[in-house]
């Protein structure tokens, strides 16, 4: 069997300024590949799970085995370059950069990371490839990001976590700006596109009818021992 | 795309503040440069009046009030000197030339000066250039004028022209020599001194125009006419003199000649180095450039706050935008070197539109200042003590910039993943 390719062990995280921790738990793994349903109500922590993952906030204390690296081992910039080379993130909305084209903003990733730019081979043909496949017809893509609609925006966001094949897409609430036909329209679009990269998917919600879809659901709240903050 | 582009293109998405805020460095720094620049043109410029000349020599008062009304017609003389001086001066085994200064009458404003051939043959300007007549000659005849390039530039005189001398230096005067009018005779080229906005007169015109004013104005009948005066003009001298502009044959007797018309027994004399009482009126000035320095600096240092403010309060609404940079790869020192960037080129930006309005203000202001101060101000580029400033002014804005960049590098740290919208 593959070695998974995230394991968090013995985690625990607390804010500054704050008695109880947000995060303490022992095990939580993603699979190469796998799409993960990640369930919390607001405040259970769920962003800052993504934070500690994505190797912007560490925890106090625990392991965190991503990709064949100890992400706690590492220095911030080496963390820095781990996450802009292997990993692609979708926020709730305001994912893009208003002031840049469609091209431009897909494209973002690729200037951070070498690695990314070269698995992405031809970068503007791969972008195009992309921008198609997440329904976007070629008379947006040289738009500025704020002339798009929230729809829109969302599937160029997607496209941008996608270039590069990162292993893992990290993605927080990406439906939630949007009304349930495009929800399904657009998770429909993203699983396609994490398959064809053989990416993994980390998907994080409050919206527990989304969770159907994944190869497996996890509730925060079941295995976080912290206490949910107000 | 890079890094450099990126910032280029979120500060043309901010075009407005940016513009605004360049403005106001560019005032700021408008106005230091302008400051400077001026001080050093206009000191330059009095020194281009006075550099051939090694004494001035006048009637008792204090130095920097006689080389003011002497050479740069600022003010008024208080005594005269003799003719028997002048004398004596002249005839000085060290005295190499001696220029005669007879002052007190004007015409629409420009003053005139009685003085001799020496003044055409032996002053010295600027790079110790001689003066040149631009056209015509010098007078000869008792009722000849030849007049400053200024002069004839503002009331557009040619050579042939009549014109009437007024008593008193006054721009409107009520009293006019008009029994004697003066033919124009010569014009001298451009200088860039005071000397282009006088008018010349032979000393023995000077002294023909005032006969019958002994008490100060005409006395009725008690003129010369004109030809009685032509018949007698070479015995006709002025009683006295308003100063003497000396030159010696070596510059070393300078000091020993000094001390010895200050110490003259039969006149209280003044006798000054116009270089050092340069240097005198500059310490007195100094007082006001110094301050002009220091609120110019004071300027400049709200301009950096200026851009300070407009960098902090956009950073609040960048926060996404950074958030997004840093989800995306970005290191929290990229991040950090954005926002010194854009600083720098705000910096560089507002200094080269300062430096640019300041020669513009200037070259506007040049045409004045040579009317009415006789300084000839140029178009040069700031010294390299300035440059020196300014480049500090812009490590300033470097490191004012490293305030939000410190704050954005923390932030994205405090922030992690989560966009603030």
């Amino acid at each position: 069997m593959t070695e998974p390719l995230l394991v968090l062990t013995d985690i625990r995280l607390t804010w500054p300024g704050q008695a109880e921790p947000v995060l303490n738990f022992d095990d939580f793994r993603i699979d190469r590949g796998e799409k993960l349903f990640l369930f919390g109500p607001s405040g259970a922590g769920k962003s800052t799970l993504l934070g500690l993952i994505g190797g912007l906030v560490p925890p106090d204390r625990g392991r965190i085995h991503f990709a064949g690296q100890d992400l706690d081992q590492l220095s911030g910039p080496r963390r820095d370059r781990v996450r802009a080379e292997h990993i692609g993130v979708i926020f709730q909305q305001f994912n893009l950069l208003p002031w840049l084209d469609v091209r431009a903003n897909v494209t973002l990733p690729c200037q951070f990371s070498r690695a990314r730019a070269r698995r992405a081979g031809d970068v503007a043909a791969s972008v195009e490839r992309l921008l198609e496949a997440m329904d976007l017809e070629p008379a947006l893509w040289s738009q500025r990001a704020d002339r798009l609609s929230v729809g829109q925006q969302q599937r160029v966001a997607a496209a941008r976590a996608l270039i590069g094949s990162p292993a893992l897409i990290l993605a927080d609430e990406p439906t939630s700006a949007l009304d349930t036909d495009r929800r399904q329209s657009f998770l429909d679009l993203l699983f396609a596109q994490v398959e064809a990269a053989g990416s993994a998917l980390l998907f994080v919600s409050h919206d527990r009818g989304l969770g159907q879809h994944f190869d497996r659901q996890l509730d925060l709240t079941a295995f976080n021992r912290a206490t949910v903050s107000p | 795309m890079n890094l450099l582009r990126l910032a280029w293109l979120s500060l043309l998405n901010r075009r407005f503040a940016v513009v605004l805020t360049i403005c106001t460095i560019a005032l700021s720094i408008g106005l230091l440069v302008l400051v400077e620049q001026l001080r050093s043109e206009v000191r330059q410029g009095f020194y281009r009046s006075v550099a051939g000349t090694d004494l001035i020599v006048g009637a008792r008062t204090a130095p920097v009030q006689l080389l003011l009304y002497s050479v740069f017609g600022i003010g008024d003389a208080t005594n005269n000197i003799s003719w028997n001086t002048y004398s004596e001066l002249r005839e000085l085994p060290e005295v190499a030339w001696a220029i005669p200064m007879a002052l007190g009458d004007g015409h629409r404003g420009y003053r005139v000066m009685g003085t001799s051939d020496a003044f055409f043959d032996h002053f010295r300007y600027g790079n110790r250039q001689p003066l040149e007549l631009a056209k015509g000659r010098a007078f000869e005849d008792l009722f000849e004028v030849v007049i400053g390039h200024q002069v004839a530039r503002q009331l557009g005189y040619a050579l042939g022209d009549e014109l009437v001398l007024a008593h008193g230096t006054g721009r409107v005067s009520l009293q006019q020599h008009d029994d004697h009018p003066f033919t124009t005779t010569g014009i001298l080229g451009p200088t860039g001194t005071p000397v282009d906005q006088q008018l010349y007169i032979s000393l023995a015109a000077h002294r023909a125009i005032h006969i019958g004013w002994e008490s100060g104005v005409q006395r009725p009948g008690g003129g010369l006419d004109p030809e009685g005066a032509r018949a007698m003009a070479d015995e006709l001298r002025p009683e006295s003199l308003t100063a003497i502009l000396l030159g010696l044959h070596t510059r070393a007797a300078v000091f020993g000649l000094q001390r010895r018309v200050n110490d003259y027994r039969p006149e209280a004399l003044t006798a000054i180095m116009p270089g050092i009482t340069l240097q005198e009126l500059w310490r007195i000035t100094g007082v006001a450039e110094q301050v002009l320095r220091v609120v110019a600096g004071l300027v400049v240092l709200a301009g950096l706050l200026g851009m300070l403010t407009v960098l902090l309060t956009t950073l609040n609404e960048r926060r996404r935008e950074m958030a997004i940079l840093r989800a995306n790869g970005a290191r929290p020192v990229q991040i950090a070197s954005l926002l010194v960037f854009e600083a720098g080129l705000i910096a560089a930006a507002g200094i080269l539109t300062g430096i640019g309005l300041a020669l513009l203000v200037q070259a506007a202001a040049a045409p004045w200042l040579l009317q009415h101060y006789s300084l000839h101000v140029g178009l040069s580029l700031p010294a390299p003590g300035l440059w020196l400033v300014l480049g500090g002014i812009f490590l300033a804005g470097l490191l004012v910039a490293l305030v939000p960049a410190l704050l954005a590098y923390r932030r994205t740290l405090a922030d992690g993943m989560q966009i603030k919208s």
